[in-house]
C-alpha cells in the first residue's frame, strides 16, 4: 500500500479516462473501423467485372448524343410542366388553407392530405391508365404527366408555401392595411413577394424531388423520342446488357438536382445572413 | 373653422364610449376624446391601460366592441364604411417599425401612392423623395430597410405614412423599440411635424416629448382616461393620485418607493 492514489480528478486507466480522452479514443476507433471497411471492400472487389458493368466505355459512348438531346430534355420538360402546375395548383390551395371561409379550408386540408399519402406511381397509373379506360378519353402525354406529377407536387408546394405566409410578420399586413391597401392588395403585393423569399430553398427542394418522380413518365410507355432518363437507361441496358446506360442517366439526373442542391445551400446561407 | 368637413367641426377624431373586449377582458371600457384639426394629443399611461388598443381601433386595425369612432366624419364601425378610404388618409407609425424589407426605401414609401392611390410613378417618387428629404433621409432612398438603424427605419415609416398626405398621424410608441441614442432623431422628426400643423395622436413614454409637444395630455389607466388636459397641468400638476404615481415611476425609475 504504498503506491500514492491518482490526484483527485486525474484517472490512469483509459477507460476511466476524462470525457476529452475518452472522446480522442472513440474518434480513433472509428478511423479504424473506416480503414478496415474500405480496405476489405477493395481486396474483395471484382474490377474487371464493376469496369465492364459500369464502366464499359463503347456502351457509354453509343448513348450520345440522345441521353442528352432527348433523354435529358424530355426528363427537364416533364419536370417543368409539374412544377408549373404544382406551383400553381399550390398557391390556391394554401390561400385556401388560410382562407376565413371554413369549407374552403376543409377542402384544401382533404385534398393535402389526400394527395400528400398516396404514392406517385399511383397517381400515374389512375391519370395514365385509369382515366382513359374509365371516360374513353385519349389525354395527350404531356398532359398526363403535367396532371399527375403537378397534382401531388402541389400538396407538398401547398404546405411550404402556406408555412411561408404564416413566417411572413403580422406587422406587414398591418402596416400595408394602414396605408389603405385591401387584404387581397397586401397580400399580394407585401406577404407573398416576401413568403417566397422564405421558401425559396424549400422550394427548390420540391423542384428537386418532383426531376426524380418525372421518371414514373415510363410507366406510360412511349416512343423513342418520349423517352426520359429513366426508361431510356432502361432501354439501353436491355439494347446493350450493360449497366453503363444507367450509370449514365444517373448521372445526367445529378446534372440537374447537384447544382440545385448547392442552389438551395446558397440561398440559406443567404437568408440565414439577412436576419 | 375654414374646412368644410362634416358635422361642421374641426374634429378630426371623435371617440363616443369607445369598448373594446378581448374575451372577457374588457381592455377600453368607454372612452370618449376628441382630436381637433391641427391638435397634437398624446396619450400616456402604464403598459396594458389600453393606450395602443385605443389608437388602433382609430384606423379599425382592432374592431371596437361597442361606441363609435368618427374618423374625418366618417363613423368607422358602421361595417358599409370604406375603411380603406379611411386609412388613406390616417397615416399610422408602429413600435416595431414595419417596414416592408423585400422593397427598397424609396419604394417603401412609393408602393401605397402607386397601388392604393393609383398615382403616376413619377410623381409618387417625387413626393416620396421631398418626404425622405424631411426626415433626412433623402441620400438613402435606395438601401433597404436592413442596411438602416433602427432610428433610421422609424424614420422611413414616417416619410412612408407621409407620403400618402395624410390628415392626421397615428404613432404607436413609435421610439420605444429604439435604443436610446436614436430615439432623439425620431422626436425631432415628429416634433417638426407637429410644427407643420400636422394632427397627431401618439402613444407614448416620452414624458419631455409630451410636454413640450403636446397640445393635450390623457393619461389613461385600467381602460379609462384618468385624466386629461394641456401638459402642463396633467405631467406638470396632475390632479389624480393615480396619474402621480405613474408619472413618479416613470420620472424617477430608480427612486425608492414604499411598499404596496
Amino acid at each position: 500500500m504504498t503506491t500514492t492514489p491518482p490526484p483527485p480528478g486525474r484517472s490512469r486507466s483509459p477507460l476511466l479516462a476524462s470525457p476529452r480522452r475518452r472522446a480522442q479514443l472513440f474518434r480513433r476507433v472509428q478511423y479504424v473501423v473506416l480503414v478496415v471497411a474500405v480496405v476489405l471492400l477493395v481486396a474483395l472487389s471484382d474490377w474487371g467485372q464493376i469496369r465492364r458493368a459500369f464502366f464499359n466505355t463503347e456502351v457509354a459512348a453509343a448513348q450520345f448524343p440522345d441521353v442528352v438531346t432527348v433523354a435529358l430534355a424530355n426528363t427537364v420538360l416533364y419536370t417543368v410542366l409539374g412544377f408549373a402546375f404544382g406551383l400553381a395548383l399550390g398557391l390556391v390551395l394554401a390561400l385556401m388553407r388560410l382562407s376565413s371561409v371554413g369549407p374552403y379550408r376543409w377542402i384544401a386540408t382533404l385534398y393535402v392530405e389526400f394527395f400528400r399519402g398516396l404514392p406517385a406511381l399511383l397517381v400515374f397509373i389512375a391519370i395514365g391508365n385509369g382515366i382513359p379506360l374509365a371516360f374513353g378519353l385519349s389525354l395527350n402525354r404531356y398532359v398526363v404527366v403535367m396532371l399527375a406529377l403537378g397534382l401531388v407536387g402541389a400538396a407538398y408546394i401547398s404546405e411550404t408555401i402556406r408555412a411561408g405566409i404564416q413566417a411572413v410578420p403580422k406587422g406587414q399586413v398591418e402596416a400595408a392595411r394602414s396605408l389603405g391597401m385591401s387584404q387581397t392588395r397586401a397580400m399580394v403585393t407585401i406577404v407573398i413577394p416576401q413568403a417566397f423569399r422564405i421558401i425559396l430553398p424549400p422550394l427548390t427542394n420540391e423542384l428537386i424531388m418532383l426531376t426524380k418522380d418525372s421518371s414514373l413518365a415510363y410507366l406510360l410507355g412511349s416512343t423513342l423520342l418520349q423517352q426520359e432518363l429513366a426508361q431510356f437507361g432502361r432501354q439501353a441496358l436491355n439494347q446493350y446488357q450493360s449497366l453503363t446506360p444507367v450509370l449514365v442517366a444517373g448521372l445526367c439526373y445529378l446534372i440537374i438536382t447537384v447544382p440545385l442542391g448547392l442552389l438551395v445551400r446558397r440561398l440559406e446561407t443567404r437568408t440565414a445572413r439577412s436576419r | 373653422m375654414t374646412t368644410t368637413a362634416p358635422a361642421g367641426t374641426g374634429d378630426v377624431v371623435v371617440l363616443d364610449g369607445l369598448v373594446k373586449r378581448f374575451g372577457d377582458v374588457e381592455v377600453l371600457r368607454g372612452i370618449d376624446l376628441r382630436v381637433r384639426r391641427g391638435e397634437v394629443v398624446c396619450v400616456i399611461g402604464p403598459s396594458g391601460s389600453g393606450k395602443s388598443t385605443l389608437l388602433r381601433c382609430v384606423n379599425l386595425l382592432e374592431e371596437p366592441s361597442g361606441g363609435t369612432v368618427l374618423v374625418r366624419g366618417t363613423d368607422v364601425t358602421d361595417p358599409d364604411c370604406d375603411i380603406d378610404a379611411v386609412r388613406r388618409h390616417v397615416g399610422m407609425v408602429f413600435q416595431s417599425f414595419n417596414l416592408f424589407p423585400h422593397l427598397s426605401v424609396l419604394e417603401n414609401c412609393t408602393v401605397a401612392q402607386r397601388k392604393v392611390a393609383k398615382v403616376g410613378k413619377a410623381e409618387a417618387e417625387e413626393r416620396a423623395r421631398a418626404n425622405l428629404a424631411r426626415v433626412g433621409l433623402a441620400e438613402r432612398a435606395d438601401a433597404h430597410p436592413a442596411q438602416l438603424s433602427g432610428g433610421q427605419q422609424q424614420r422611413v415609416a414616417i416619410a412612408r405614412a407621409l407620403s400618402m398626405e395624410p390628415d392626421l398621424m397615428l404613432f404607436d410608441e413609435p421610439t420605444s423599440a429604439l435604443d436610446p441614442e436614436l430615439v432623439g432623431d425620431v422626436l425631432a422628426v415628429m416634433r417638426d411635424l407637429a410644427d407643420e400643423g400636422m394632427t397627431m395622436l401618439v402613444v407614448t413614454h416620452e414624458m419631455s416629448f409630451a410636454r413640450q409637444v403636446a397640445d393635450r395630455v390623457v393619461f389613461m389607466d385600467g381602460g379609462v382616461v384618468v385624466e386629461e388636459g394641456p401638459p402642463a397641468q396633467v405631467i406638470g400638476a396632475p390632479r389624480q393620485a393615480r396619474t402621480r404615481d405613474f408619472l413618479d415611476r416613470v420620472l424617477n425609475p430608480a427612486a425608492e418607493r414604499g411598499q404596496g
